[in-house]
């Protein structure tokens, strides 16, 4: 192998990789706000919701959670204009997420609440709380503590997933790599920097996502 | 000539030293109950002659086979103790006579007719032979409590470690188990056994041993133990019963 | 210009498709046989197998699948090597496949119950023994499941070849668009392909998941 490893390119295009960081971090900054609150909801129009709006959500996850997320993307971005509805490439990039996460937390949160012991629903009845009064105060935050890792780690998943928004041209982190390549055709080594900073980024973010829990969550003991 | 050498035994967990210098010998034959408050370390020191735990300090022997911590050494002890847990620990995945078959081909290398036949034998020793092809799940408590031991037995062991066998198990079916360990005990077994069930260590046992924090702190044949305890603890523990 | 009927369309779609399953199916076998291997090395008695096992688990998770295909393709370059497309894909998707199938058996062996160690070693059994005989024939009953479910993810993960140039059924989607200029029609339909072969996988994982935890309660 006569390769020689070059990494002075590093010095001339940092802007560009500093600019698609920040712009997978507002993605899935975005994404998973808006994911889990939408996952929160239709997590309990499946688990308590009313009878008609069950079949429409289960049939959201399920197209959603066996589809791949780039067709997802492909369809918002490139199909939904025909139906008058024109996106930016960010725009596109950032509803592909929320739709995305908010299927899979969706199911990940109505396992939580699921395992919600009945007694809890049956306190809150008996004190008189209507049944949503009770899902807001009594159900959900334990339930979204006891699944907090796994939606943690979707979290993780759909942020390594946001690589392929390069796709529709969104200037995130992969784009600056695919720039950075076509310009200095050193693609091993554009790609291996910005494959390291993912696994940095992925380091961070589950982190700061068990932070958020700690935060979110005071008591460990709370079942 | 001792069969089981206890020397000097130490084990800590990290800064916590549950057994604390433990010296016992045991004759063949012998039965010994085990007793104490939980925390004491009775458990510990049943699972540390079988090399479930490794050891800090002193030695174990059993019938001339030392413990050490190698797969070698730890098979040869292993092949000459038994063990039966509180948990029964049956295989769920095979039949109560693949579970009392399978360590004898396995390890034993004993052709499967024989170990079938030994299988057969040591499930009827336990009153089980009907439940040769049955699962675990199909059995009550006491029962694969029973199976267990026929598991142990099938390997023909010189001792056998039973660590609170009955502890698991609803209060009717404690007198079938009771029974089984009983008759080994007459057929001249040696027994070491942690156990709640005092009327049974005093009426079967040659020995007993109380311990308390990590320390054999009592030992004597059951009846000078029972009725005239020596120390205040085993006094207040044997009240507390 | 040409007129394309839906029917059209279809049929190029699933010419295409018949990629998207070989390579699936390579994907899940291959990673299926390196996922083994990284299991053992993930519970054996050596910290520093099980701590490589964990490094190379650690880096497949933790970065973008995209990243691993553009590496397989570019990176194998280097060698001098004129990689095809298939060749990168096979490759990176049967390694990012292995660190998830290895890390979901991992917790499959580590579920079974720790009396079942203690009571093999107790009875003379060696950990080769111990494995064979005690606690992977309970493992895989518990990792069916789960690895019929992630074999989900390996199909929707082959999508993501099209963007290094195999031509699959994502790939194929991308060049009729730009054919018929109905991204709409053709988006869709691909996205109901994909489905069609994901949900029945998926709903079977459920189903076979459900089986399993009520023999369990039966126990």
């Amino acid at each position: 192998m006569n390769y020689q490893f070059e990494f002075g390119w590093l010095l001339e295009y940092y802007p560009q990789i500093v600019k698609g960081i920040g712009i997978t971090v507002q993605l899935i900054a975005v994404g998973a706000v808006a994911g889990i609150s939408l996952g929160i909801c239709c997590a309990w129009a499946r688990a308590l919701g009313p009878a008609w709006l069950k079949p429409v959500v289960a049939a959201y996850v399920e197209l959603i959670r066996n589809t791949p997320f780039l067709i997802q993307l492909f369809f918002i971005f490139f199909g939904l204009p025909s139906l008058g509805l024109q996106l930016s490439e960010l725009q596109a990039a950032n509803i592909a997420m929320i739709v995305n996460l908010g299927a899979y937390s969706c199911e990940i949160i109505r396992a939580g609440i699921q395992a919600t012991p009945r007694g809890q629903f049956e306190a809150g009845a008996s004190l008189a709380m209507t049944r949503f009064e009770t899902f807001r105060h009594v159900v959900l935050v334990p339930s979204l503590q006891r699944i907090w890792p796994a939606l943690s780690s979707q979290v993780v998943i759909v942020m390594l997933g946001s690589a392929v928004v390069s796709q529709i041209a969104a200037e995130d982190l992969t784009f600056a790599a695919n720039f950075i390549q076509s310009r200095t055709f050193r693609a091993f080594e554009a790609y291996i920097v910005s494959t390291i900073i993912y696994l940095v980024l992925a380091i961070l973010l589950r982190q700061a996502l068990a932070i958020v829990g700690g935060f979110i969550f005071p008591r460990r003991t709370a079942r | 000539m001792s069969l089981i050498e206890i020397t000097e035994v130490r084990k800590s967990y990290g800064e916590n030293e549950v057994l604390k210098g433990i010296d016992l010998d045991v004759a063949p034959g012998e039965v010994i109950a085990i007793i104490g408050k939980s925390g004491s370390g009775k458990s510990t020191l049943l699972r540390c002659i079988n090399g479930l735990e490794t050891i800090n300090k002193g030695s174990i022997s059993v019938a001339g086979a030392q413990l050490l911590d190698d797969e070698v050494h730890l098979k040869a002890l292993r092949l000459k103790v038994g063990m039966i847990f509180q948990q029964f620990n049956l295989f769920p995945h095979l039949t109560v006579g693949g579970n009392v078959m399978l360590s004898q081909m396995v390890v034993k290398k004993t052709p499967k007719p024989e170990a079938e036949t030994i299988a057969r034998k040591m499930l009827e020793r336990v009153g089980l032979a009907h439940k040769f092809d049955a699962y675990p799940d199909e059995l009550s408590g006491g029962q694969q409590q029973r199976v267990a031991i026929a598991r142990a037995l099938a390997m023909q062991p010189i001792a056998l470690l039973c660590d609170e066998i009955t502890s698991a198990l609803d209060p009717e079916l404690v007198a079938e188990v009771l029974a089984v360990v009983r008759e080994l005990a007459a057929e001249g077994m040696t027994l070491l056994m942690v156990t709640h069930e005092m009327k049974f260590a005093r009426d079967v046992c040659s020995r007993v041993v109380f311990m308390h924090q990590g320390r054999v702190h009592e030992v004597g044949p059951p009846e000078e133990v029972f009725a005239r305890p020596q120390t205040p603890e085993l006094k207040q523990f044997l009240g507390l019963h | 210009m040409i007129e394309f009927t839906i029917w059209d369309i279809l049929r190029n779609l699933l010419l295409a498709t018949r990629w998207t399953i070989v390579l699936s199916f390579v994907s899940f076998l291959g990673g299926g046989i390196v996922g083994l291997g990284l299991l053992f090395l993930r519970i054996s008695k050596r910290k520093s197998l099980r701590s490589l096992a964990r490094y190379y688990i650690e880096l497949f998770q933790g970065t973008p699948l995209l990243m691993q295909l553009f590496i397989a393709f570019f990176g194998l370059g280097l060698f001098g090597v004129d990689v095809p497309a298939w060749l990168a894909a096979g490759l990176a998707l049967i390694l990012w496949t292995a660190a998830f199938l290895g890390e979901i058996w991992r917790g499959c062996v580590e579920a079974v119950a720790k009396g079942q160690w203690e009571a093999s070693a107790s009875l003379g059994m060696g950990w080769l023994q111990q494995m064979r005989y005690v606690i992977l024939p309970q493992a895989m009953k518990v990792a069916v499941p789960p690895t019929v479910g992630f074999s989900v993810q390996v199909i929707k993960g082959t999508a993501l070849t099209s963007i290094i140039g195999f031509v699959e059924l994502s790939k194929a989607g991308t060049v009729v668009t730009n054919a018929t200029f109905q991204p709409f029609t053709v988006y869709g339909l691909v996205a109901l392909i994909y489905f069609a072969l994901c949900w029945p996988l998926s709903k079977s994982s459920q189903i076979l998941e459900r089986k399993l935890n009520v023999a369990h309660r039966n126990h």
